[in-house]
């Protein structure tokens, strides 16, 4: 047995006990911390599958923005928690029980069960890699091949960020995202959010740039830029703009809407629906990738503030 | 040469192995937030930077030394910044008691 196996087996024992915990687990806030690192530990393991952009995509979503999303709704949680004294009935919770161990037994044994060479698509994939001109195949398959998948994916987020919008109260409607943070100028927050955004903002358009040929792209890279805006906004150094704004409206609409435009060009001048040219396929996914990796960065950053609390005023 | 190379890689990650397993043991074993924050540190800055140094010699190119080197100046400067947050909160804490 290598050393590499057994980093294996430690790797998925751990992830697997601190699943366990984190279901078991009383404090809404300990299992949010158990699942931040539960998400990391996930990241790893893809790294060792070799599907590094997966790993790239967990620990940026699962691990990071999505780890403060919990955060945030376990601390508005825990007043609720404090007042509220009726604890679920017993039925609920066996039929709870029942229900996600249903669950997990019906995923364990589509896994077991699987075929012992299961169909792959991936030499189809490789033996067409020339009609992009890109050398990584997750975003030729991306972008190219499922097109419409990653198309609908962004339109989901536009859906995301509008039933967060729809919680606004109606004084506030239009107005700005979260609560404004008051930057003291000897915070050592303030001394990152100077220090760090231009570090992350070369890495993230680093990541999305390198996304052609090797692991990485426009979500990997747009979760960083949401990441140091955020940074910046919690110092207190910027403060969150308006939703009614224009300009943020059409940002978020810029991925999926150029999207949606080439595709349906494809349906004029070409073949189908999303069909480029092959000549013109590097430049055209090029061109939706920064559309989408601005749109992916504001809509995760504005999911992450949430619904407008103040009138643009405040 | 190579053979040199490898094992002073070998005795840098051991090390570095070594202060983390001590900071982790702090973590768990001391007695406050801050004396736990000071064992934490420990792995942080002297562990990682020496499994980073181990790591360097085995880098390929300047380019692969020069971001392992990145990881590890990112990592300080989150780690500074993350336990002067904790401290401070939980003094705060400890005022408000």
């Amino acid at each position: 047995m290598s050393i590499a196996t057994v980093f294996e087996i430690v790797l998925a024992a751990v992830v697997l006990i601190l699943g366990i915990w984190t279901i078991a687990v009383r404090e809404t806030y300990s299992a949010t911390v158990g699942f931040i690192a539960y998400g990391l530990l996930v990241a790893l393991i893809w790294v060792r599958l070799d599907a590094v952009d997966v790993a790239l995509t967990e620990a940026a979503i699962s691990g990071g923005l999505g780890g403060v999303l919990l955060l945030g709704a376990a601390a508005r949680l825990q007043d609720a928690e404090l007042t509220a004294t009726e604890a679920p009935s017993k039925v609920t919770r066996v039929s709870a029980a029942l229900l996600s161990s249903l669950t997990a037994a019906a995923l364990a044994s589509a896994v077991l069960f699987l075929p012992d060479s299961p169909p792959t698509l991936a030499p189809t994939v490789a033996g067409h890699a020339w009609a992009t001109s890109l050398a990584n195949p997750v975003t030729n398959v991306l972008m190219a091949f499922r097109a419409m998948d990653t198309m609908l994916e962004k339109v989901v987020l536009l859906l995301a960020i509008i039933g967060v919008w729809s919680l606004a109260p109606d004084d506030a409607w239009g107005g700005r995202p979260g609560l404004r943070h008051q930057a003291d100028p000897n915070d050592i927050l303030v001394f990152l959010a100077r220090l760090l955004p231009p570090v992350g903002i070369v890495a993230g358009i680093y990541i999305f740039w390198t996304g052609a040929n090797h692991p990485g792209g426009a979500f990997q890279g747009g979760a960083i830029l949401a990441s140091m805006w955020l940074l910046t906004v919690m110092a207190g150094l910027t403060d969150t703009p308006p939703v009614s704004r224009r300009w943020l409206r059409f940002v978020l609409i810029a991925g999926p809407g150029l999207f949606l435009i080439v595709g349906l060009g494809g349906l004029w001048f070409g073949a189908a629906f999303l069909a480029y040219p092959p000549a013109l396929a590097k430049p055209l996914i090029l061109g939706i990738e920064v559309a989408m990796i601005l749109t992916i960065a504001a809509t995760l950053g504005l999911l992450l503030t949430g619904a407008p609390e103040r009138s643009e005023g405040q | 040469m190579s053979l040199v190379r490898d094992i002073m890689t070998i005795a840098a990650v051991s090390a570095g192995a070594l202060f983390f397993l001590a900071g982790t043991v702090g973590l768990l074993r001391f007695p406050d937030t801050l004396t736990r924050l000071h064992a934490l540190t420990k792995a942080d800055n002297l562990g990682l930077g020496l499994v980073v140094l181990g790591l360097l010699l085995q880098a390929g190119n300047l380019r692969d030394g020069l971001k392992l080197i990145g990881i590890w100046l990112l990592a300080l400067l989150a780690g500074a910044t993350v336990s002067q947050l904790i401290a401070r909160t939980a003094r705060q804490g400890e005022a408000a008691k």
